[in-house]
Formats: C-alpha cells, sequence, structure tokens
C-alpha cells in the first residue's frame, strides 16, 4: 500500500493551488454576491491549465488525467470555490468524458477541441418528477427521418444557461423504461430549447442550475449519443465517476473549513489565551480533521480503483456518503468556532456550510447512496442471488 | 498511490484469518464465558511468528511490515478480541520499544524469548491515580549500587496474571516530572513482586487484567531500557504503535459484528420478507461499512507512514480514534438488527459489543486521541 501522491500529482496540486489561491481566490465573493456564472474565470481556466478537458484525450487537445489526478484537482478547487468547482466537474465527467467515451469519431472531431477551449458543457437527466428514480422520465424524443424531435421539460440543469452543449436524455420507448433511454448532444440556440430562469438557491450560487424545455426541438439524428436505449447505461456508468467528483468536492470544502477554523482557533482570544487551548475547540477540531483525512481516502482510493479498471460502484458511493457528510459536519463546526462571525459572511465560513449541504444532495441524496452501498454489500454477501 | 495489498501482505492476512476462524472463533463464547486467558490461542500465534511480528528475524521475529501486523489484528481480533490484546500487547507494547531502544544484551535476553512467542509481555504504566495523565506515576525506583529498588502499584496491567516480563515505568527522579521517568525490565519471579486479582470486566474478559504491587523490588541496573529520564519518551512513542494495534482490534470486532449482522438480516423475516429489504436495515448496514472501511483505511494509513520511520502520532491517534468509534456504533447496531436476540448469548453480538466498547478507553481515551490531533494541527 502506498498513500502518497505521486511526483506529478504532488505538482499538479500545487500548481493548482497556487493558481486557485492567487487568481481565483479575490473572485469568488463577487459572483457569489450577484449568483453569477463566472464565465471569465471558467475561461480562463480552460486557457491557462487546461482544465476544460481533464477527461479528454490528448489527441482532441486535451490533458486526459488518470481519475485521482482529477480528484485532487476538483479537491483544490472545492476548496477554493465550490460553485466554480461543481462547474467545472460536470463539464469534465459528464460533459466531455461522456463524448470521449461515448461519442462517434465525428462528435468527437467536432465537439472536444472546442469544449478544451472556449466551451462549456452541460448534463441534464433529472426532471421535476424524475429524480433518483430516472426511470420515470416523460421527455421524448420521436423520429422523424434523419432528425429527432424532443418535446419535454428538465430541471436542475447544471451549467444549463451558459452551457454551449449540453447532453439531455429522454425517452425514445415510453414504453421500455429505462431501456427506451436515448442521449442527445444538444447545441446551445437550437430552436425549440429554452432555458429558463437559474433557481435561487441556498449555496454554489454562482453556479446556476435552470429549468430546460423542449418543445418541437428538432436535433439531427448523427447528434444522437451512443445507440437508441443506451441512455440509462451510460448515465449511470457516469454516475460513479461524478459520485467521486462530488467527494472530491466535499473534502474541498471541508477542508477549507478546516483551515479556517484552525487558522482562528490560533488567534482568537477568551478568557486571557487563544480558544485553541481550550478542549471545547480541540474536540471539534480533532473531531473535523480525522473526517477529512478519512473522507480524503476514500475518495482517493475510489479514484485509485477506477483508474485501476476495477469495480468501484460501492466505493464512490461510500466515498461520497462520507465526504458530503463529513463537509456539513466540518462546516457546520467551523461556524460554532467562529460564533458570531462564523453567522457573519465576512469569514466565508457561513458560505462554506451553505455550500457543503448541496453534496449530500447532488449526483444522488445520501439515501441513494446508502441503498447503493447496501444492496451491493448485500449482493456481496450472497443476498439476492 | 497504490490501495492495493502485496503478496505477503496478503498471505498473512489469509493465514491470520483461517487460524482465526478455524482455531479461535469457534471457542471464544466459551473464553469470554469462563474468562479463561486463552494460552492455545496465544501457543498458536507463537507457532505462526505472530507474537513478534515486526521484530526483526536475528531476534526471533517475524520481520514483517506493520501494515501486515494491522491485517493479522484485524483478522485475529475478529474472530476473539481477547487474544486479539494478548497479542496486541506482546507486539506494540513491548517487544517494540525492546527492539527500538534497547542494546543487544537486552535484545537476546529479553526481546528474542517474547518475539518467538515462548514468554509474554506486558506493559506497566497506569496506576491508581495516573492514568491519561502518565507522567504523574509514583511508582519509584531507587538507585543502590547496581540495581534499582522498586515500590509503588501499578494497574489495569493487560496480561498482567499470566505475564513473565513486564516493562515498568519508574519515576528514578521524583523532582523532575516527566523527565524523571525511567523504564525498567522486570521478571515476573522478582522477589517483592505480587499480582492482584484479575479485574473482572465488561468485556475481553479473556485478557488477564490486574494490579501489579512492588515491594523493594531489586533489579539490576543493566535492565534498564534506554537512558534514565527517557522512559516518558519510550513510553509514548510505543502508545503510537499501540494505537494502530487497538485500531485494528477495533476493525476487527466491528467486521465480525458487521458480518453477523449481514447474515442475520438475511435470515431473518418480518411481514413476509428478509429484514434485509428494509432501508431501515440496509441504512444501518450501509453506514457500518462505511464507517469500516474509512477507519481502515486511517488505520492502514498509519501503519504505512510507521513503516517510512516519519511522525506518525496525529495518524495513529487518528486511527484509534475512529476504528474505535465505528466499531462501537457497529456493533450497537448489530445488537439492534438483531433486536431481543441481540440481546442475549446464544449470538455473538451482545459480546462484541461489550468487547469493543474497551478500544474507546485503552491505549489512552478517545480524548487523548483528541488532545493528540488537536495539538499536531494547532502546533505552529
Amino acid at each position: 500500500m502506498d498513500f502518497d501522491l505521486t511526483e506529478e500529482q504532488r505538482l499538479l496540486k500545487r500548481t493548482v493551488r497556487e493558481y486557485a489561491d492567487s487568481e481565483i481566490a479575490p473572485q469568488v465573493a463577487r459572483y457569489e454576491d450577484a449568483s453569477e456564472f463566472p464565465r471569465p474565470v471558467v475561461m480562463a481556466l480552460w486557457k491557462d491549465l487546461g482544465l476544460g478537458g481533464m477527461y479528454c484525450p490528448e489527441e482532441y487537445g486535451g490533458i486526459d488525467l488518470d481519475p485521482v489526478s482529477y480528484a485532487i484537482v476538483v479537491e483544490e478547487l472545492g476548496r477554493v470555490w465550490p460553485s466554480l468547482c461543481i462547474i467545472v466537474s460536470v463539464h469534465n465527467s459528464v460533459g466531455v468524458q461522456l463524448i470521449a467515451e461515448h461519442g462517434s469519431p465525428e462528435q468527437k472531431t467536432k465537439y472536444l477541441p472546442r469544449l478544451n477551449t472556449d466551451w462549456v458543457a452541460a448534463f441534464s437527466l433529472s426532471e421535476a418528477g424524475a429524480g433518483s428514480d430516472v426511470g420515470a422520465m416523460r421527455a421524448t424524443a420521436v423520429r422523424d427521418g434523419d432528425h429527432y424531435v424532443l418535446n419535454g421539460e428538465k430541471n436542475w440543469v447544471t451549467n444549463g444557461q451558459n452551457a454551449d452543449l449540453t447532453v439531455i436524455f429522454v425517452k425514445t420507448d415510453s414504453q421500455a423504461g429505462n431501456r427506451g433511454i436515448t442521449a442527445f448532444l444538444v447545441e446551445k440556440g437550437t430552436p425549440g430549447l429554452t432555458v429558463g430562469r437559474p433557481e435561487r438557491k441556498m449555496g454554489i450560487k454562482a453556479s446556476e442550475a435552470v429549468v430546460l424545455s423542449l418543445s418541437d426541438c428538432r436535433v439531427p439524428a448523427a447528434s444522437r449519443l451512443g445507440k437508441e436505449g443506451q441512455g440509462f447505461k451510460i448515465a449511470m456508468a457516469e454516475l460513479d465517476g461524478g459520485r467521486i467528483g462530488v467527494g472530491a468536492q466535499a473534502v474541498g470544502i471541508a477542508e477549507a473549513a478546516l483551515e479556517r477554523s484552525i487558522r482562528y482557533a490560533r488567534e482568537r482570544q477568551a478568557f486571557g489565551r487563544t480558544i485553541g487551548e481550550f478542549q471545547a475547540i480541540q474536540w471539534m477540531l480533532a473531531d473535523m480533521a480525522t473526517r477529512v483525512e478519512a473522507a480524503r481516502h476514500l475518495v482517493y482510493r475510489a479514484a485509485w480503483l477506477r483508474r485501476a479498471g476495477k469495480p468501484y460502484t460501492r466505493e464512490a458511493s461510500m466515498a461520497k456518503l462520507y465526504a458530503s457528510e463529513a463537509a456539513t459536519f466540518v462546516s457546520h463546526r467551523a461556524i460554532q468556532i467562529h460564533g458570531g462571525y462564523g453567522y457573519t459572511v465576512d469569514y466565508k465560513v457561513e458560505q462554506y456550510y451553505r455550500d457543503a449541504r448541496v453534496t449530500e444532495i447532488y449526483e444522488g441524496t445520501s439515501e441513494i447512496q446508502r441503498l447503493v452501498i447496501a444492496r451491493k454489500w448485500l449482493a456481496e454477501h450472497g443476498y439476492g442471488a | 498511490m497504490d490501495f492495493s495489498l502485496n503478496e505477503e501482505e496478503r498471505l498473512i492476512r489469509d493465514t491470520a484469518r483461517e487460524l482465526a476462524e478455524k482455531e479461535f472463533a469457534p471457542r471464544s463464547a466459551e473464553v469470554d464465558e469462563t474468562s479463561k486467558f486463552p494460552a492455545d490461542n496465544v501457543k498458536k500465534l507463537a507457532e505462526l511468528g505472530f507474537m513478534g511480528m515486526n521484530v526483526e528475524e536475528k531476534w526471533g521475529g517475524a520481520g514483517l511490515s506493520s501494515l501486515a501486523y494491522a491485517l493479522a489484528m484485524e483478522e485475529i481480533s475478529a474472530a476473539c478480541a481477547s487474544t486479539g490484546v494478548i497479542m496486541s500487547v506482546n507486539n506494540s507494547l513491548v517487544c517494540d520499544p525492546l527492539e527500538r531502544y534497547g542494546n543487544d544484551f537486552q535484545k537476546e535476553t529479553f526481546l528474542a524469548p517474547l518475539a518467538r512467542g515462548e514468554k509474554l509481555g506486558a506493559y506497566c504504566l497506569t496506576e491508581p491515580e495516573a492514568g491519561s495523565d502518565a507522567q504523574n506515576l509514583r511508582t519509584s525506583a531507587v538507585r543502590e549500587g547496581d540495581h534499582y529498588v522498586v515500590n509503588g502499584t501499578k494497574n489495569f496491567i493487560t496480561n498482567g496474571q499470566v505475564a513473565d516480563t513486564y516493562l515498568v515505568y519508574c519515576k528514578t527522579d521524583p523532582e523532575a516530572g516527566h523527565r524523571g521517568i525511567s523504564t525498567l525490565i522486570i521478571d515476573a519471579k522478582s522477589k517483592g513482586l505480587e499480582r492482584g486479582n484479575k479485574e473482572n470486566t465488561m468485556g475481553i474478559r479473556g485478557s488477564s487484567t490486574c494490579s501489579l504491587f512492588f515491594t523493594n523490588v531489586r533489579v539490576p541496573v543493566e535492565n534498564r531500557l534506554g537512558e534514565e529520564g527517557s522512559g516518558f519518551k519510550v513510553a509514548l512513542s510505543t502508545l503510537d504503535g499501540g494505537r494502530i494495534g487497538i485500531a485494528s482490534q477495533a476493525l476487527g470486532i466491528g467486521r465480525a459484528a458487521l458480518e453477523a449482522a449481514t447474515k442475520y438480516a438475511q435470515e431473518r423475516k418480518t411481514f413476509g420478507k428478509p429484514i434485509a429489504d428494509l432501508q431501515a436495515i440496509q441504512w444501518m448496514l450501509a453506514d457500518s461499512v462505511t464507517e469500516l472501511d474509512a477507519a481502515r483505511l486511517l488505520t492502514h494509513r498509519a501503519a504505512v507512514i510507521k513503516d517510512t520511520g516519519k511522525r506518525y502520532s496525529s495518524e495513529a491517534s487518528m486511527a484509534k480514534l475512529a476504528a474505535s468509534r465505528a466499531s462501537v456504533l457497529i456493533a450497537d447496531r448489530a445488537v439492534q438488527i438483531h433486536g431481543g436476540y441481540g440481546y442475549i448469548r446464544e449470538y455473538p453480538v451482545e459480546r462484541y459489543y461489550r468487547d469493543a466498547k474497551i478500544t474507546e478507553l485503552y491505549e489512552g481515551t478517545s480524548e487523548i486521541q483528541r488532545l493528540v490531533i488537536a495539538r499536531s494541527l494547532l502546533r505552529p
């Protein structure tokens, strides 16, 4: 066993951290306060660090990171700006990667180079009545010559308003349940595609979640991603990877809240000494740090399994479940350590507290993760065989 | 980064599992019931070299990594937690400091028989008035020519009634605080050394824990481990390694409880289907699986860092804190999943529940672990 990062991974981590601290951190408050999508920051990330193509093969201009390195980058972005982190994570894992893995040669040539340089991708699976229960979706696509006609309404589309390309999942066969789902690549501005107003959220405010309306939206058959009926499989395979991403984001948030708490505990005086000298504070810090460390290694382990080509569904769910709950726990304690100042926006921990909360919800709620873990675990122990 | 075990580590784990499942598990309820020290188990561990796993081969050990030790500890403890702690004390708390601080004479004379499992060791730090606050210990060692004369009382000494060799922390300079503590190797047959009654404990009932009374016990100066005054350092650095052992023991107990609950959930039917189909049960299983694995990663990480020679106090404390907590929670859920059957002795989970609790107490309570972690975080 070896828990160390490779030299290359350490360098990557340092590079992203330095960039995030110097270039990104000063911009966070402005965009968060305005709930504005930070397009210039995203474009700079693509240009300066190549982070638009983390899962894109080099032949299409990507940097093609291994999953552990990917988790490291996501964690570092989460530490500085959770909204930006999810924007980048969605773009790469359920945008670029889906096309790299399932796209036709034409689709790859057409889209991947653009997504590495000046485009943003989005992923659209959920509907108002179909969240965890994907098969309940109602949006449809009907074949019409060399086109499909898409109709329906999708929601919770991260990057939805700004995306230049969205992977949209709809039913091509409404009788076939999960097997009737097909994925399409839909470009911004396609007639019949209307983007709704972004949801007003508790946290990750600079990341947009929108409703997409499809009204006789005509898409060329060549824009179908994979075969008809393969959509569910495509979406589910990437959910495991997406969970590593959200797990890494949660670790980054927790790490940031912990760092700020340690700093504050060293500085803040009460009753003639720093509050870090009180056991009440020490206890919180110890529990926070232990959970952060455990969460980080669950995330790395899941990513490592993926890289090794081994099954990692249960491990990804465990990483996501544990890390997201650690993030809410740690950011909650961070506010407590900061006292009243933690409740003001100036100290940032209230933002981490709000931002952390979503990690227990998206990419499969904690309840879905527990379901996955329990089912897999029971199956590994001969149940339901 | 590599989360896989190598060939040797897998072999050790499998060997330990086979021994534990075949030989120890069938008797662990009896060990608990009768509170009898499992001497046969210890003999079998010795045959495999598991009583001195990390000790160099030239001193009678198996020369294995700390990770291999952690893996074996988990397996042994999953079958019999009492046997686990006996093994942990001999390996982590006695052999380890003897190898690190002992001179060749001491290694030859004391370490080798312990590592081979011919003799059994005990670590004597705690006193009635000095538990977590170890520097306040009062047992005194007064130099008289080429001997020390030892007086005082030690308690909660694991392996206390059966050990052949004691590592005893004494004050050689009562004025010097923690710098006045020295470590003496004391033979169990020494004149003036008496053993108290075995403590009647809630769990790990096969482990022999008792008080030791020293009255004018004469110990040759050559039995002093390290320099005079270095005892506190020896004690604390030893506990770091011990925490990996106890974390692994906690993992073993937790895993046994989780496996029992997993099995029961599939067999037990309510409302026409196995309770494994109910989300209430699935939730408990999912949390147990996740917490156990998180704690295991922390434990294995601490073991790997230990072998690199880097400082690992904080990592060992995190491992012990997380693993002991997970063990207690998992055992608690296992009882809950079993319902009323979890409360009776026909099922093993009530024993796991009792055994798990000790892991939050010994080799540093959870409070001490948090103190160690917090100090490391706040260090400028």
